[in-house]
C-alpha cells in the first residue's frame, strides 16, 4: 500500500524536509533569544510556523532558479543552503556575515545559491523578480524566478504592475504568497477587497491556486507542479500559501491584535509534528531518530551563534566599501 | 584628426544607443512608447527596426516597474537601458529607484552589480506647467550609490551615454527637453567616450568661475560672451556628471579666479548648487574675493504662461547679472 509521503517523495529527502523545518525553527528560536540579549538588534522577522512553505516550496525548484523573498527570509536562505553560521553572524552585524555585516536581518543575499535577496521594502522584489526571469530567458538559461511575498504586498501597485508585465512579456516567474493573514497588525479582510488572495490573478490572466501551507508535502507538490508549468509555458503561475507566523510581525510585535483561541488553532496545526507523526505513522522513521535530528540542528544553530559571538567587527573603513563597483 | 559629424543631441544619443547595442548583445531597452513609436522625443528612431522586439520593448505605464525590471535584469548578466518619458515620472519609480537600485550592491555586501542605466529627459520651458516642468537633480544627487550624467552638448550627450552603458555601476541619465534640437560636432569613432567625473572646462577665464551643467552651461557660455564685451573674463565649468563629482577641476578654478557663481535649473532651497557653493567657500575661503553667488529656478511650482515661466528659469542674462555682482565686489 502506497502512503502519502511515500507517493511524494524517497525516504531520504522526507527526512531532508523534516531536518530543514527543524533547522529553521531552532535558528528562529535561537534568534529570538540573541535578541533578548542584544546580540541582535534593529529589526527581527521570525519565520517560526511558516516553516513548511519554504522548506517545500525550495524543495520543489530547482538549484539553479532564483530565489527571491521579503524580509522574514533566514529560513529561505539557510534551506537554499545558505551557511547558519554566516547568517548568525550577519544578524550579529560581525565582517563575517553573509553581507558582511551590512545588511542584516532583512537583506540576506547569496548568488552562488541563486538566493537573490531579502527586500524589506514591502513588495519591492516583484519587479525584481520579473526583470530576473527576463535577463534568465533572454540569455536563454533554463531557470525561473521564484518570488516569496507576504499577504500584505498583495496591495502594493508594484504587485499589479508585475504581474501585469510578466504575463505581457511571458516571463518565467512562479509568484508564491505565504498569507499568514496579517500584515503586520491588519487582517487580510481589512486591507483586501477579496481576501481569497489568488483569485486576485484573474485580472492578469495569471493560472493560480491555494495551497495548505501548514503542510510540507502539499506545498511542495504545488510548488513542483507551479514550476514546472512555468519551465514548460514561459507564463507565470501563482501559488497562495495558507499559512501563519507562530510570533508577532517582528520581535517589537506581541501580536495583540490576534485572539489565544485562533492561536492554538494553528499551533495544533504545527508543521513540524505534523511531518515527523506522519513520517513514523508510514513507518519511514522512528521518534528517536526525530529526536536525533533535532539535537543535531540545534548543535549546527549552536555553532552558528558561538561563529557569530566570536567573528570580528567591520572595521570603519568597511563603510565606504560597496557603494560603487 | 579625429573625424567628426554635426548631428543634434537627439541624433547622439540615438547613435550613442546603436553602437552600444551593436558591440554588445547584452544591452537590452525598454520604456513607454519607446519602439513601434520610437520615443516620444524620437531618441529611439529606428531602433526596433534595427535591433528587434527582443531587444527594444514597449512597456507599461508601470514607471516603477521599468525601473525594478532593469535592475533585476541587470543583476540577471544584461546591460538594460530603461527610459522614463519624463523625470516627472521618475517619481513613481522612486522606491527602484532610491530604495533598489542605489542601495542593493551595498547591502547586498558587494556581491552583486548592477549595470544599467535609466535615461529621463527633463528640464524646463517648454510651458508644459507644474507637472511637466521640473528639474530634479538634486533629488538623485543626495542619494550615495547613483552615478549622474547630464549633458550639455551632442558629443557629451554620445560620449557620456556610451560611458554610461558601459558603467556597472546604476546610472541616472538626464537629457534636457530642450537640448535635443541642439547641433554640434560629435565624433565618428564608436569608441569615443566621454569618461565620468571629469568636467570640462568649456571656456577658460581669468576674473570669475562659473560652474553649470547641462542646458545652464550653455546660458553661461552666452553670459560669458556677453560680459566679454564688457572686459570681464569668464571661466565656464560643465561639470557634465553630477556624480562622480569633479570638485577638483571647480575648486582649482575658483582658487585661480577667486570668484565663483553656481548656476542650477532646480529649484534654488536645498539644490545642488547651495552643495557647490559650499565647497567651494570651504576650499577657497583664503582666496575667495567674494562669496560665492548662485542663480537657480525660483522655488515655485512652474507656472504655464511663458511670460511668468521664463522668469522661473535661470536665463543667460540673470547668469550675467550675478556674474556682474561678485565682480563688482572690492576685495
Amino acid at each position: 500500500m502506497e502512503t502519502r509521503l511515500r507517493a511524494a517523495l524517497p525516504d531520504q529527502e522526507l527526512l531532508k524536509l523534516y531536518e530543514q523545518m527543524v533547522l529553521s525553527r531552532e535558528f528562529e528560536e535561537s534568534c529570538a533569544e540573541q535578541y533578548t540579549k542584544g546580540h541582535i538588534t534593529g529589526f527581527l522577522h521570525l519565520y517560526s510556523g511558516q516553516e513548511a512553505v519554504a522548506v517545500g516550496a525550495t524543495a520543489g525548484l530547482h538549484k539553479d532558479d532564483y530565489i527571491l523573498s521579503a524580509y522574514r527570509e533566514h529560513a529561505q536562505a539557510i534551506v537554499r543552503g545558505a551557511d547558519p553560521r554566516r547568517v548568525m553572524a550577519e544578524l550579529f552585524g560581525k565582517s563575517t556575515g553573509i553581507c558582511k555585516g551590512k545588511g542584516g536581518s532583512m537583506h540576506l543575499f547569496d548568488p552562488d545559491l541563486n538566493f537573490m535577496g531579502g527586500y524589506a521594502i514591502v513588495g519591492g522584489q516583484f519587479p525584481i523578480a520579473v526583470g530576473l526571469a527576463f535577463a534568465a530567458k533572454y540569455r536563454q538559461e533554463d531557470r525561473i524566478a521564484a518570488c516569496f511575498f507576504g499577504d500584505g504586498a498583495v496591495n502594493q501597485g508594484n504587485f499589479h504592475e508585475s504581474l501585469n508585465w510578466a504575463r505581457l512579456w511571458e516571463l518565467p516567474v512562479l509568484f508564491i504568497c505565504e498569507n499568514n493573514f496579517y500584515g503586520i497588525g491588519t487582517e487580510v479582510h481589512r486591507s483586501s477587497a477579496l481576501a481569497s488572495i489568488h483569485k486576485r490573478t484573474c485580472g492578469y490572466d495569471i493560472p493560480s491556486e491555494k495551497v495548505d501551507g501548514m503542510d510540507v508535502i502539499a506545498v511542495y507538490k504545488a510548488i513542483k507542479h507551479a514550476a514546472e508549468k512555468v519551465r514548460e509555458t514561459s507564463h507565470p503561475y501563482f501559488i497562495e500559501a495558507v499559512t501563519y507566523r507562530f510570533r508577532g510581525h517582528s520581535m517589537a510585535d506581541p501580536a495583540k491584535y490576534r485572539s489565544a483561541a485562533e492561536h492554538e488553532i494553528w499551533k495544533s496545526r504545527d508543521p513540524i509534528p505534523a511531518l515527523g507523526k506522519e513520517l513514523v505513522a508510514e513507518g519511514i522513521t522512528s521518534s528517536d531518530h526525530l529526536a536525533e535530528i533535532r539535537d543535531k540542528c540545534l548543535v549546527v544553530v549552536q555553532e552558528a551563534v558561538k561563529f557569530a559571538e566570536e567573528s570580528p567587527w567591520p572595521e570603519d573603513s568597511e563603510v565606504y566599501n560597496d557603494i560603487y563597483v | 584628426m579625429t573625424s567628426m559629424s554635426e548631428m543634434t543631441y537627439r541624433d547622439a544619443l540615438n547613435l550613442a544607443l546603436k553602437e552600444e547595442m551593436r558591440r554588445d548583445p547584452s544591452v537590452v531597452l525598454w520604456g513607454e512608447d519607446v519602439a513601434l513609436y520610437e520615443g516620444s522625443f524620437k531618441v529611439t528612431r529606428g531602433l526596433l527596426a534595427e535591433f528587434g522586439e527582443e531587444r527594444v520593448r514597449d512597456t507599461p505605464i508601470s514607471e516603477n516597474t521599468i525601473v525594478g525590471v532593469a535592475v533585476g535584469a541587470a543583476m540577471g548578466g544584461l546591460r538594460p537601458v530603461a527610459e522614463l518619458m519624463t523625470v516627472n515620472f521618475a517619481l513613481l519609480a522612486m522606491d527602484q529607484i532610491i530604495n533598489h537600485m542605489a542601495k542593493i550592491r551595498y547591502m547586498f555586501g558587494g556581491q552583486t552589480y548592477l549595470p544599467m542605466v535609466v535615461r529621463m529627459p527633463g528640464g524646463g520651458g517648454s510651458q508644459l506647467a507644474a507637472q511637466h516642468s521640473q528639474s530634479l537633480e538634486s533629488y538623485f544627487m543626495h542619494c550615495p550609490g547613483l552615478h549622474i550624467a547630464y549633458p550639455s552638448t551632442p558629443a557629451d550627450a554620445k560620449g557620456l551615454l556610451k560611458s554610461a552603458i558601459r558603467d556597472n555601476n546604476p546610472v541616472i541619465f538626464l537629457e534636457h527637453e530642450l537640448l535635443y534640437n541642439s547641433k554640434g560636432e560629435v565624433p565618428d569613432d564608436p569608441d569615443f567616450l566621454v569618461p565620468f567625473g571629469r568636467a570640462n572646462v568649456v571656456r577658460t577665464g581669468t576674473d570669475v568661475t562659473i560652474v553649470a551643467y547641462a542646458r545652464m552651461s550653455i546660458l553661461a557660455l552666452q553670459a560669458a560672451a556677453e560680459l566679454e564685451k564688457e572686459g570681464i573674463s569668464c571661466e565656464v565649468i560643465d561639470l557634465r556628471t553630477l556624480c562622480p563629482l569633479d570638485t577638483e577641476t571647480f575648486i582649482a578654478s575658483a582658487r585661480r579666479t577667486g570668484r565663483a557663481v553656481v548656476v542650477e535649473e532646480c529649484w534654488r532651497t536645498a539644490g545642488l548648487g547651495g552643495d557647490i557653493a559650499h565647497r567651494i567657500h570651504e576650499a577657497c575661503f583664503d582666496s575667495l574675493l567674494a562669496p560665492v553667488r548662485r542663480v537657480a529656478g525660483l522655488d515655485v511650482p512652474m507656472p504655464y504662461s511663458r511670460k511668468i515661466e521664463k522668469i522661473c528659469i535661470p536665463q543667460a542674462e540673470t547668469i550675467a547679472d550675478a556674474v556682474r555682482e561678485v565682480v563688482s565686489r572690492k576685495s
